[in-house]
């Protein structure tokens, strides 16, 4: 395929349109990225996310920086959110890596929730294999960690750095949420700030409660815009890459991201099928019946379940 | 999963630092639905066309205020040709005189907004073209 051919030879606008294609039409993506998948699995990637304004940006520009001096090639795929109102986006997190979009050895591409979570991983996975044919060794996919479908996204990593800063009041609360469990790594940003020894305080209490593994996440602190703590932040990714190879438990995160991505397009698939092939009609109808009582939810679940079947046997509408 | 939403990036090439009007413009276009990458002050073409081919935008927005655009707007406009993406709709606003635009518009800028535009003018002008 020659969309494939011109990827892996480098050509960065063929890259950027098969990412579009997948945000816009992900059936129609499929067919080339069936192809392109023998061309993955090379690169390492790393989720960086935490709370609006913690400095994930500045941080991500600052490690891409030094990977390139090491003559690494990196990719970043930034996520920000859309609004569930207008269903726009405004992607500001090239304004924290303006010195990098010249540089032929990175890739940086924005992306919207779009509001569709579970495709929105699955957007992601594509985006991230589209670099990695693309030849980018390291994969960056920054996202703001709210809530637990964004951190969906970023489980896909091999390496999730989590980052916070002092004095937001309810960071603790917002690590409480879920998060807290798939930092490998802890960055207490704008370490400058009041407050950052009690707030790494409390993480690593938390983390001590938190036994779950071999790996005891270090908590880092750094001050990203002048570049303070960046080097050791380096390393611990480093280190952490090695405790997954000798453990084997990249191998496992790989088969877990695998089974996610799977289930992710199942799901999405069968979305779809529904959106297909059971009318609005039909389903107001149904739910009229359930809310005066007259039919009950898992009897109108059966009953859709057996039309998508049928449409699912006959070659559905896809 | 079919979602089409036109990418606009907005930039501000050259080097004035008044960043008020492409911050309007880009929320009125998030507002309007769109997916607006904002890449900050200070922009040289080169940056702004390989954001551009790599964000995949439908349109770039130029905000230009130092008086720069006769020698930055046609220096994108050929750096769009050389990297084949001349298929990108390059729009601008800013302080740019009535005498210059037939000029740009030579060079390929398909439409130029001066001050007092409504943002609703600027969203229907890229809705249009963008299909």
């Amino acid at each position: 395929m020659e969309i494939v051919k011109k990827i892996i030879n480098g050509d960065r606008r063929a890259a950027a349109k098969l990412i579009t294609l997948a945000e816009n039409d992900f059936d129609k993506a499929e067919d080339i990225l069936k192809e392109l998948y023998s061309y993955t699995g090379n690169a390492l990637v790393i989720g960086i996310t935490g709370p609006p304004g913690a400095g994930k940006s500045t941080i991500t520009d600052k490690l891409t920086k030094s990977l390139r001096k090491q003559g690494k090639t990196v990719g970043i795929i930034a996520i920000d959110p859309t609004s569930p109102f207008t269903g726009g986006a405004l992607l500001g997190d090239r304004i924290r890596m303006q010195d990098l979009s010249t540089d032929p050895g990175v890739f940086i591409r924005s992306m919207g929730t779009r509001g569709h979570l579970g495709g929105l991983s699955q957007v992601t996975q594509a985006a991230v294999k589209i670099l990695d044919a693309l030849g980018k060794e390291v994969i960056f996919i920054e996202t703001v960690g709210v809530g637990q479908a964004e951190v969906d996204i970023v489980k896909v990593a091999d390496t999730v750095v989590l980052i916070t800063m002092p004095g937001m009041g309810d960071d603790i609360q917002i690590i409480k949420a879920g998060i807290m469990e798939i930092g490998d790594i802890f960055v207490v940003n704008k370490a400058d700030k009041e407050g950052c020894e009690r707030l790494i305080t409390e993480i690593e209490m938390m983390l001590d409660l938190n036994q779950n593994g071999q790996w005891r996440p270090p908590v880092l602190k750094t001050i990203a815009t002048s570049d303070f703590g960046i080097q050791e932040l380096e390393r611990e990714i480093k280190h952490h890459l090695e405790y997954l190879k000798e453990s084997g438990e990249l191998e496992q995160r790989r088969r877990e991201s695998a089974k996610k991505e799977i289930f992710d397009i199942i799901q999405e698939k069968w979305k779809e099928i529904l959106a297909d092939s059971v009318s609005n009609e039909f389903l107001n109808e149904i739910v009229t019946k359930v809310v005066k009582r007259d039919e009950d939810p898992y009897t109108a679940v059966k009953k859709i379940s057996d039309i998508l079947m049928y449409s699912y046997t006959q070659g559905g509408k896809k | 999963m079919k979602a089409k939403k036109i990418r606009v990036l907005v930039a501000k090439p050259g080097l004035d630092g008044h960043d008020r009007g492409a911050k309007v413009v880009a929320r009125a276009l998030r507002d309007a639905g769109m997916e607006v990458i904002y890449t900050g002050l200070r922009q040289t073409p080169r940056q702004i066309v390989e954001t551009a081919i790599q964000e995949d935008v439908n349109v770039i927005g130029l905000s230009i205020l130092s008086g720069a655009h006769t020698h930055l707007f046609p220096e994108i406009m050929r750096l769009l040709k050389e990297n084949k993406a001349e298929d990108i709709i390059v729009i601008a606003g800013g302080v740019i005189p009535e005498e210059d635009i037939p000029e740009l518009k030579k060079v390929g800028i398909a439409e130029i907004f001066t001050p007092g535009t409504d943002t609703r003018d600027i969203i229907n002008f890229i809705k249009e073209k963008v299909k």
